[in-house]
């Protein structure tokens, strides 16, 4: 487990809030369908689920995969598994039998996404 | 207590862990063994088999396994479900039966074989009904690949095992059945579902999904927590407790490594995923934000609360084509400097290539170690790194090209940057590049027939 990376910083309401790597938060598969990569991204705890939904959205994980991916990112929630999946289309470089990526079949998309870094409060125990 | 039936996974892909059907047969009680063979672009493998020798075209591992497990499966009863069967089920069970015969299992075994999913025989007819095949990713019609054709094989469900058990099958072999179906048919079997009890069924589906891919819940390839997961070098594979109503239990035999956990299997509930409230199978449609897990007991996740809806009308057809030729070439650079030795080579590599006017669709650089995996988000590396892996890919429709791209590596090890090695493997392998054409087709046009033979 890397080392825990968090710094103080102050939201533009005030509140202290704290910058945390999702792999503290988060565990996650990967898989694809041709040249989309899934990514199920599932809370350690069920009180980080709320976190993920809000902070973890679509539009964000588009910019972290930025020039990674070529085309849009798709959200869906499951709640009852405390998860989010996302959907990278134009992650494989053409995916299956046609890339030339060493992750050909996306199978470690999951830990790239596990980089990100997002916001919480200050007071959530990690 | 109700009726409850344990269905256990032997094989998660062709060439999965040979020991892991045995050990499911013989270290605890099982009623069924689901086996998945095929990925996307295997039955075009096995058409190329079978066009060089027509007695070919299955997984041809299946046979001495099935030799190691009859006589212990007849012993204990023990029905098998498995897509082993390729584009050629018949033959494979005609291999089956030798064995069984020459176990003394004569009278003893019966096959049951399932077929109707190969179309390729039936394209022409097909495209002259008005069928386009349109690729369900990029909207293309099939015509424009036409003469490139290798197989096309449309995903059978359920049913057809179903059918198969009905008539007394041991051992099902299978064509291009989905790999959901192979768990989902025994439950229908032996608890009497009906086709339009569409909760049970997407529970079936859900469960086949869980087990489908071997270990991958039962520890293997286990993110979280994956340090503590006990004895992996002797998993479990996991088990389906299977009970009238749907709900279901996942297990593993006692005394076997790995875990069942509810993170576990959470991760495999999402792995290739798409829309969860959408997973299309032949049988049904599942809705996988209705699942509910629970910790049952150690190793025991408990499964209940899934809801499904009808089938579509149509059928997922998996069609493979000729696309081309690639290869893929490596070296290693040493400290110091090796990822500025491994980027100068590249370029160096680049050079040559285009001085040589070679044709490619693509050339990709990557710095293994560096950025392989992560790309960018790996940030940058650390400037004493030990070493840095060169790899880089070609694709394109010209053979010579490929071919040419392959005998650029070698040089650079005496005529480009210095402290490189690792070339052992020698000159990079040619690879023609069988691609995956994914369409549908109405359920009306696919016949599904089942045959039983006795050994």
């Amino acid at each position: 487990m890397p080392k825990r990376n968090t710094t103080k910083k102050k939201t533009t309401k005030g509140r202290a809030t704290k910058r945390i790597q999702l792999v503290h938060l988060a565990h996650a598969r990967s898989g694809d369908k041709g040249d989309t990569a899934n990514v199920g991204l599932i809370a350690l705890k069920p009180e980080y689920y709320p976190i993920l939904e809000s902070q973890v959205t679509r539009a964000r994980v588009a910019r972290h995969f930025k020039g990674i991916i070529t085309g849009d990112v798709e959200r869906f929630t499951l709640p009852n598994l405390n998860a989010l999946n996302f959907l990278l289309h134009g992650a494989l470089g053409g995916g299956g039998t046609l890339s030339l990526k060493t992750d050909a079949q996306g199978k470690v998309f999951s830990t790239a996404l596990l980089r990100m870094e997002i916001d919480v409060p200050r007071s959530l125990r990690v | 207590m109700s009726k409850t039936i344990r269905i256990g996974s032997g094989q998660g892909f062709w060439g999965d862990w040979l020991e892991a059907p045995y050990r499911q047969v013989v270290d605890g009680p099982l009623d069924y063994l689901m086996m998945d063979y095929l990925a996307e672009v295997t039955m075009s493998i096995m058409q190329k088999q079978r066009s060089r020798d027509p007695s070919l075209g299955y997984a041809k591992d299946f046979v001495p396994l099935m030799r190691r497990l009859l006589p212990e499966l007849v012993k204990r009863k023990v029905r098998v479900t498995a897509n082993a069967g390729g584009v050629n089920p018949e033959g494979c069970a005609e291999a089956v039966l030798n064995e069984a015969r020459s176990l003394g299992l004569k009278g003893k075994v019966k096959i049951g074989i399932v077929s109707g999913d190969d179309i390729l025989p039936r394209l022409d007819e097909l495209f002259d009904k008005g069928h386009k095949f349109n690729n369900l990713d990029t909207g293309d019609p099939l015509s424009l690949v036409r003469d490139q054709i290798q197989s096309a094989n449309a995903y059978l469900g359920a049913w057809p095992l179903v059918e198969g058990l009905r008539l007394g099958a041991d051992i099902l072999i299978t064509g291009r059945v989905t790999d959901t179906g192979l768990t989902l048919a025994p439950m229908i079997h032996e608890f009497g579902w009906k086709e339009d009890e569409w909760d049970r069924l997407a529970a079936g589906t859900v469960a086949g999904h869980i087990i489908e891919c071997g270990a991958q819940c039962t520890g293997g390839n286990c993110l979280v927590g994956w340090e503590r997961i006990p004895d992996m070098a002797n998993p479990g594979y996991p088990i389906i407790e299977a009970s009238p109503t749907g709900d279901f239990v996942v297990t593993k035999h006692d005394g076997t490594g790995g875990r069942v956990s509810v993170p576990g299997v959470t991760e495999q509930l999402l792995y290739e995923m798409g829309d969860p409230k959408s997973y299309i199978t032949p049988d049904c449609i599942a809705d996988f934000t209705t699942i509910k897990l629970k910790k049952a007991g150690k190793d025991r996740v408990g499964v209940t609360g899934i809801g499904g809806g009808p089938a579509t009308d149509s059928l997922k057809v998996s069609i493979s084509y000729n696309y081309g030729y690639k290869a893929v070439g490596t070296l290693i650079y040493s400290w110091p400097d090796a990822l500025k030795k491994a980027k100068r080579a590249d370029q160096i590599l680049r050079s040559r290539l285009d001085k040589l006017g070679l044709e490619f669709e693509e050339i990709l650089t990557e710095f293994v170690g560096v950025d392989a995996t992560h790309g960018k988000l790996a940030g940058s590396p650390d400037s004493n790194i030990a070493e840095v892996q060169l790899r880089v890919g070609v694709r394109s429709n010209d053979r010579s090209s490929v071919d040419r791209f392959s005998r650029e590596i070698a040089p650079l090890i005496l005529n480009g940057p210095p402290s490189v090695t690792g070339f052992a493997g020698g000159r990079p392998k040619v690879e023609e590049i069988v691609a995956y054409w994914p369409a549908l087709i109405p359920k009306t046009e696919i016949h599904p027939s089942v045959r039983i033979v006795e050994a």
